[in-house]
């Protein structure tokens, strides 16, 4: 422990001196954050708004808890994108923190809901799953957790607004194949569980054309309870 | 953030960190387990012994090999799965002579081709250490070799061509510092592991070591360390090498794939004594004269169309930061004018790094390093090869063209 706890020392002193030495030459890249991630936002956009490609996420605004978990998931190899499992492999936790809390802190407007491309039986569908559940096959509501409005809450539980159908359905079948997972109790994974290709299909759709909300913050930590626990929020 | 907080707790840190060091002085065993710590550290144990998010050294990583996967052992304490039974002649057997307790072979793939030059009352020190850690139960993963690989006895043969036993013998010639970096180098810092030919017996010979190779499974190339038109070092700054090994960043170029984990796990935590010394060894083992410079594999007409298109992408994607003339920002964004690394013969580094982008390691030196996007679903084959051609050329840059397939070829490398 002793060589651990002095190594966290020295690591924190170089966090807090590396602040703190703001003075900027002209041959050396401006000490931000903003440049630190340059090599995020091709595929996530500069403000983390998100890209025309389907499948890169937005990150802008989401619970800074929650990015920092999937760093540190995809770190670990418990998410798996190879391009960001590399990227990431050799990053310490106060620094992928830091990332975290830069894309948390930025709130480019959401994007404009895209037309379906599902018919409105099955929109209807994914609004039942989302708002109401189905007690018979044991599928809590997506607002249960997510939120009434769907903005998420803080520290650990992302909004669902503002993600693409795309993107939603590839999440669910992940959890569904166990190449995503979240710290134990892995909550989606028991929902996900639950949901056959075409409920997937149905509120990954339903979301998508959800209007961008008056206020797209996830609310304070407690300011619901969920269903059942969730390792991702620390209650 | 909490960056008071983090403040608050740094002080807090700091002081116990010196109560406790405090407290140590005097205390023999608990010397010896720090110096094995560090020893540890230096052998870069860690790596291979520790799974991702694992328990410390209970190991189980999956190590691929052209034979097969290996799984490496758990050599925390504990006594049924563990080494805990261990006593430091059956440990030192290990180190020095590659054999178990009970003188079964082990495979090379445990670096004791390298750790045999490490001394007794080192590799004692590191065994006090490995006792002093949690026990961890957890039952040795069965390689998956494929016959006839998985036959032991094979090891004999491999062993007679490529592994002769022997402590480290300085020598008397050179000074005390420059011993002490070859002792590192060659011994617990298994360097020549990756940085020498590996032939198809997944051996490495004497003669040849450090003399640069691709490392077999993971498609990287792990460059020469003798030849200054590789990773020679001879006419690099001490600072700037101390630079590189300790913080993974330096004015003369970066660290970034199995290079980055080398520096993450292991150099970063050498004292500035024992960083000097390797620097010093290093510089000293680069052969003066350097050989002349290749020439190109291509057609004239199709390297200067290539190289000019090049030119085209480079402006475009990569001289805000590395500068348009190829100056860099260094250490953070590194200069690709005059740098070896992408100038070497083989062009597998400098490809890969334009298709996979990287971060050098995050360290004490360089907790929050600057970091490069992949371009493998930005660029065609075609443009990685015209601006991985172009940077190899330009600026009195002394490499050869690449063509799409070797861009290609290397978009399914393995990324870990
Ligand atoms: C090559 C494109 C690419 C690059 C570069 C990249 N990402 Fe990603 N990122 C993705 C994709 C694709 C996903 C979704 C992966 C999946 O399917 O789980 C993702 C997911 C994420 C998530 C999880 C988002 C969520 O809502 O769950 C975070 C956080 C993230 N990336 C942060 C980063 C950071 C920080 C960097 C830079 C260090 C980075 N990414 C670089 C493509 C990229
Ligand atoms: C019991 C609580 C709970 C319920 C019910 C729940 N979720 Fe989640 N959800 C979570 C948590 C916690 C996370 C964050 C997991 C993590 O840390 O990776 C999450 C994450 C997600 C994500 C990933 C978002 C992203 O940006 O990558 C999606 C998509 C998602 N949930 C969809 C749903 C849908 C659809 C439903 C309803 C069918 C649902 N969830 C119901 C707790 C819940
Ligand atoms: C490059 C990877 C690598 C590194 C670095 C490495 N080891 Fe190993 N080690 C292995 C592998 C693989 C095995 C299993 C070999 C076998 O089964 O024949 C092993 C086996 C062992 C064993 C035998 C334990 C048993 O019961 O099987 C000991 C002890 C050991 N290593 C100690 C160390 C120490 C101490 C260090 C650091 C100084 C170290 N190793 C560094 C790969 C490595
Ligand atoms: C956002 C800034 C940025 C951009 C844009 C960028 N790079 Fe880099 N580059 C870096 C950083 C930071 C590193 C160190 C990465 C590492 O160590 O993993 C690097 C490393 C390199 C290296 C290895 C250098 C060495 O010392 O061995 C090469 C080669 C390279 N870049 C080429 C390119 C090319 C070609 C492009 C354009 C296609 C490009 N880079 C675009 C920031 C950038
Ligand atoms: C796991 C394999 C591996 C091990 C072990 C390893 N290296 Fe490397 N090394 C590489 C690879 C691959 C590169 C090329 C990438 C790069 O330049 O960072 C490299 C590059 C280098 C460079 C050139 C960096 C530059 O910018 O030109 C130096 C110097 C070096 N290694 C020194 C060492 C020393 C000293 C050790 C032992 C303490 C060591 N390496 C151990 C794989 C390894």
């Amino acid at each position: 422990m002793f060589a651990r706890d002095a190594a966290l020392a020295a690591l924190l002193v170089c966090f807090a001196s590396f602040d703190g030495a703001a003075a900027q030459t002209a041959n050396q890249p401006p000490d931000t954050m903003a440049a630190r991630v340059e090599a995020c936002t091709p595929c996530h956009g500069n403000k983390g708004e998100g890209t025309s490609d389907v499948y890169f996420p937005r990150l802008a605004g989401k619970p800074a808890g929650y990015l920092y978990n999937q760093l540190l998931a995809f770190r670990g190899g418990r998410r798996k994108y190879p391009p960001m499992n590399y990227l990431l492999e050799f990053l310490p936790d106060p620094y992928l923190e830091a990332m975290a809390e830069y894309f948390a802190s930025e709130h480019p407007p959401l994007p404009q809901p895209a037309p379906s491309e599902v018919s409105k039986d099955v929109l209807a569908q994914g609004e039942l799953l989302a708002t109401s559940g189905d007690a018979n096959r044991s599928i809590p509501a997506c607002v249960s957790c997510h939120g009434p409005g769907l903005t998420g809450m803080q520290p650990g539980i992302p909004g669902l607004l503002g993600l693409r159908a795309a993107y939603v359905s590839a999440q669910l079948g992940a959890w569904r194949y166990g190449t995503r997972t979240a710290k134990s109790p892995d909550c989606m994974q028991l929902v996900a569980g639950h949901l056959t290709e075409a409920d997937v299909t149905a509120v990954a759709a339903w979301l998508a054309t959800r209007p961008a909300p008056a206020n797209p913050a996830p609310v304070p930590k407690g300011t619901y309870a969920l269903p059942f626990g969730c390792g991702s929020q620390p209650n | 953030m909490g960056l008071k907080l983090s403040i608050a707790l740094l002080a807090l840190v700091a002081f116990t960190t010196a109560a406790r060091a405090q407290e140590k002085t005097g205390d023999k065993t608990s010397d010896i387990v720090a110096r094995g710590e560090y020893l540890a550290r230096a052998g870069d144990c860690t790596a291979c012994h520790t799974a991702a998010e694992g328990r410390l050294f209970a190991g189980a990583r999956p190590m691929p090999t052209p034979f097969g996967t290996i799984y490496t052992s758990n050599i925390t304490p504990d006594p049924e799965t563990g080494i805990g039974k261990w006593s430091a002649d059956d440990f030192y057997r290990t180190m020095h002579n590659g054999r178990f307790p009970d003188g079964g072979l082990i495979y090379p793939a445990m670096p004791f081709a390298s750790y045999t030059k490490v001394t007794r009352a080192d590799s004692d020190a590191i065994f006090a250490y490995l006792r002093s850690i949690p026990p961890v139960n957890q039952k040795n993963k069965p390689h998956e070799l494929r016959f006839p690989y998985d036959n032991r006895q094979l090891i004999l043969g491999w062993r007679t061509l490529f592994f002769s036993e022997g402590e480290f013998k300085p020598d008397p010639g050179k000074s005390a510092e420059w011993n002490r970096g070859a002792y590192l180098v060659e011994g617990l810092g298994h360097c020549g592991m990756c940085h020498s030919p590996i032939n198809a017996l997944g051996g490495t010979s004497q003669s040849d070591a450090f003399k640069g190779g691709l490392i077999p499974m993971q498609n990287w190339y792990a460059p020469s360390l003798t030849s200054n038109r590789e990773a020679g070092l001879g006419d690099w700054s001490i600072k700037d090498i101390t630079d590189l090994l300790q913080t993974g960043v330096s004015a003369r170029g970066v660290v970034y794939g199995p290079m980055a984990e080398v520096v993450h796990n292991s150099l970063q935590y050498l004292d500035d004594a024992d960083t000097k010394a390797m620097a010093l060894y290093l510089k000293g083992i680069a052969e003066a004269s350097s050989p002349p410079p290749a020439s190109s594999a291509l057609p004239n007409t199709e390297s200067s169309l290539l190289i000019s298109l090049g030119k085209t992408v480079y402006d475009k994607n990569c001289a805000s930061c590395h500068g348009t003339q190829g100056e860099g920002k260094p250490p953070h964004w590194p200069p690709l004018a005059n740098n070896q690394s992408i100038e070497m013969q083989s062009a597998v580094n400098p490809i890969r790094m334009v298709l996979n982008g990287g971060y050098p390691p995050g360290t004490k030196g360089n907790p929050m390093p600057y970091g490069m996007p992949p371009f493998a679903g930005l660029l065609s084959d075609n443009e990685v090869a015209a601006v991985v051609s172009y940077i190899r050329t330009a600026w009195g840059n002394r490499g050869t063209p690449v063509s799409a397939r070797e861009a290609n070829e290397l978009r399914s490398a393995p990324l870990n």
